[in-house]
């Protein structure tokens, strides 16, 4: 995994809560058995009419948000099915960073996983950029000190558990790790056996 | 006597690998579940690395996600064809042990897990998919991961956990007749939201859950996810013992009882302390059918669909009443319905499929409707069909298919199309989830076939052949 220690982007507004993984990667792309690809699908069903032309009242399909790599989103975003298909398209489509005012357990684990970094952040702050993001909002995003900051230069800090920010700045394998407690795995299983 | 512990706390105790202040820990997994949607990228990233499966043991596969439930000798999609060579080629060359299409313990995931015994009290058990929570019923710690994390577990048999904080979901009094396992945990979503459970187990007690078969019980796990929680569990008790009391995967004879006696003492103690506790009462609960776009979003069949402006958020009501085409305020007995699912790992055990069966037993479904019935595994099948089902359903005009999740999710060829309405006995009405633009309404096995008969929602207890 690619370390993350700052990222700079262009914010895009998603306001609706309770955004589950069905609506971020609709099921029939889950056949795929690559890890790869599925950005093109993210958001199929409101990016896309069912005749495959872009609809034009969602807003992520607005010019100024092409190049977005920040999602505002709305609470309890990712939640329902377990797929990591859904942070696979996000990440895939260019998001290198979602902020909302919770997320839904597995995705929240799932994303950081693939170097996603997700920032819970108190609704009224969302809310307040989403407006700005209308205008147009750049947000500069500091993992090391957690700290955001616009482009008048307003900061924000923000909470992280202390053990993801650490695996996120070194971009660290989660399995390697792990195996490195496979003496405490061994004696655990032989106490058992 | 030590200090008064919960299910969930004695649990989790016994499975710590490693803890550490502030950090998540290191927690063992007796048992991974596996299947073919969510294994793909995980078997790879194995390979990739030169790992193997530390377990294969402690690990069981199956198909159950895109397997066709009619046809199944001629897979026309490629790319499911795909998943599940991968899925069998993996299986093969990691030792691990799988239930494949054609073999008799092929079925759901979380409905054959329980059956062959593998889900047992006390255990931990993962699996790639969020309904893994079905498992709590027993007593188990059980839930779903991600892909990334099934490649951890493949590879080290563990997973870092944060402790989750403890929920008491208590239920007292008893449901009425014709109202449901199903019904009672549409109603705790619908009461207290789609996100109540977020950094929680839940743990169900008191007198109403005390007295619902295991079956029933698997069903209130199973929807735990839908309002956000990690997991769902039940103390274990007798009921709990005598369900897998014989089956395939537990030991036999004194070396039962033995276990048995174990189980028991997992029940959470007398007096042992709660994080949050919410109560509900189960006299109050009537059969319940979702109107809008998340499974929060019910109400009792007596009801109407929500007034927008009264609602908490209005642009939400409004969005999900014009995805699902209704209007506000609208009966939701004159709702009507095109399609009928009877299925899912929700409810598509022997005790559904009999009760659903009841309802609709000399009766015809109303014209224009397409119901069908999916079994939850292989074995359901063969054992509804031992005692006649298929027929009562068949003669009825159901579709009478073969195991899998089917309709749930669509990702095989039973998709509700564009603009139908489904009465539907799984556990997510997401927009699109049964098919794009398709419209979900979540109900219990007999609201759903009475549904089917009449061609719009009706009040099931005042129906006929309620199983009492
Ligand atoms: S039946 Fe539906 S919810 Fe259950 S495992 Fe299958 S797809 Fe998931």
């Amino acid at each position: 995994m690619e370390p993350f220690k700052q990222h700079k982007g262009i914010a895009a507004p998603l306001n609706r809560s309770n955004v589950d993984t069905d609506q971020i990667i609709p099921k029939q792309f889950l056949k795929r058995i690559e890890r790869t690809g599925f950005g093109e699908f993210v958001f199929l069903h409101w990016r896309f009419d069912d005749n495959g032309n872009l609809r034009d009242d969602f807003v992520l399909n607005q010019p100024k948000y092409e190049n977005a790599t920040v999602l505002l989103a709305g609470d309890n975003f990712g939640c329902g099915s377990s797929r990591e298909h859904a942070p696979w398209a996000l990440e895939d489509f260019g998001f290198k960073v979602i902020i909302a005012p919770d997320f839904a357990d597995i995705f929240y684990n799932n994303s950081l996983k693939n170097g996603i970094l997700l920032i819970k952040m108190n609704e009224e702050q969302v809310q307040q950029w989403m407006k700005k993001a209308e205008q147009g909002l750049t947000l500069d995003i500091n993992l090391e000190k957690q700290e955001i900051t616009d482009a008048d230069g307003n900061v924000v800090s923000f909470d992280i558990p202390a053990y993801h920010k650490e695996k996120l700045l070194n971009g660290w394998d989660d399995i390697a790790l792990t195996l490195l407690e496979e003496d405490k795995i061994r004696a655990f299983e032989e106490k058992r056996a | 006597m030590g200090k008064a512990l919960t299910v969930f706390e004695k649990i989790w105790n016994k499975h710590v690998v490693k803890e550490e202040e502030g950090k998540p820990a290191l927690l063992y997994i007796d048992q991974h579940l596996i299947h073919e949607v969510t294994s793909p990228q995980a078997f790879e990233g194995l390979r990739l690395n030169g790992r193997k499966v530390r377990r294969p043991d402690l690990t069981f596969a199956t198909m159950d996600h895109n397997v066709p439930t009619i046809n199944r000798e001629n897979i026309k999609d490629e790319i499911s064809k795909k998943q599940m060579e991968a899925l069998k080629k993996n299986c093969a060359d990691f030792g691990v042990k799988l239930a494949d299409m054609y073999h008799p313990d092929q079925g759901i995931v979380h409905v054959i897990g329980p059956q062959l015994g593998l889900t047992q009290p006390g255990k931990t058990i993962v699996c790639g998919d969020s309904h893994t929570s079905t498992h709590g019923a027993f007593g188990a710690l059980a839930f779903g991961i991600g892909t990334s994390e099934v490649e951890h577990v493949l590879a080290t048999q563990t997973i870092w956990q944060d402790k989750p904080k403890t929920l008491n979901v208590k239920v007292d009094g008893e449901l009425g007749l014709g109202v449901t396992a199903k019904d009672l945990i549409l109603a705790i979503i619908a009461k207290f939201g789609v996100r109540f459970g977020t950094g929680y187990v839940m743990e169900y007690t008191g007198d109403a859950i005390r007295k619902l078969t295991m079956e029933e019980r698997m069903t209130i796990c199973n929807m735990s996810i839908e309002a956000g929680a990690r997991a769902g569990l039940i103390s274990p008790d007798e009921t709990t013992v005598e369900f897998l009391r014989g089956r395939e995967m537990v030991p036999k004879g004194e070396a039962f009882d033995a276990l048995a006696e174990e189980w028991l003492a997992l029940a959470t103690d007398e007096g042992a302390e709660y994080d949050h506790t919410v109560t509900i009462y189960a006299d109050e609960i009537e059969p319940q059918v979702t109107w809008g776009t998340n499974p929060g979003m019910g109400v009792p069949v007596s009801a109407s669909t929500p007034t927008i402006k009264e609602a908490e958020h209005p642009e939400e009501v409004e969005r999900a009443l014009s995805y699902m085409g209704l209007k506000e305020n609208q009966p939701i007995t004159s709702i009507e319905i095109d399609h009928v699912f009877i299925g899912s790992c929700t409810n598509s055990r022997l005790s559904d499929l009999k009760r659903a069966s009841k309802i609709v037993e000399g009766k015809k479904v109303k014209e224009g409707v397409k119901a069908i019935v999916v079994p939850g595994s292989f074995l359901v099948k063969q054992q509804a069909e031992e005692i006649g089902l298929d027929k009562i359903f068949i003669d009825a005009g159901f579709e009478w298919r073969n195991s899998g999740c089917s309709m749930c999710l669509g990702m095989n060829d039973d998709i509700v199309p564009s603009g139908g309405r489904c009465a539907s006995t799984s556990n997510r009405n997401f927009e699109g989830r049964q098919g794009n633009g398709a419209r979900t309404h979540l109900v219990s096995p007999e609201m759903a076939a009475a549904a089917a008969i009449e061609g719009h929602f009706v009040d099931v207890r005042q129906y006929a052949g309620v199983p009492s």
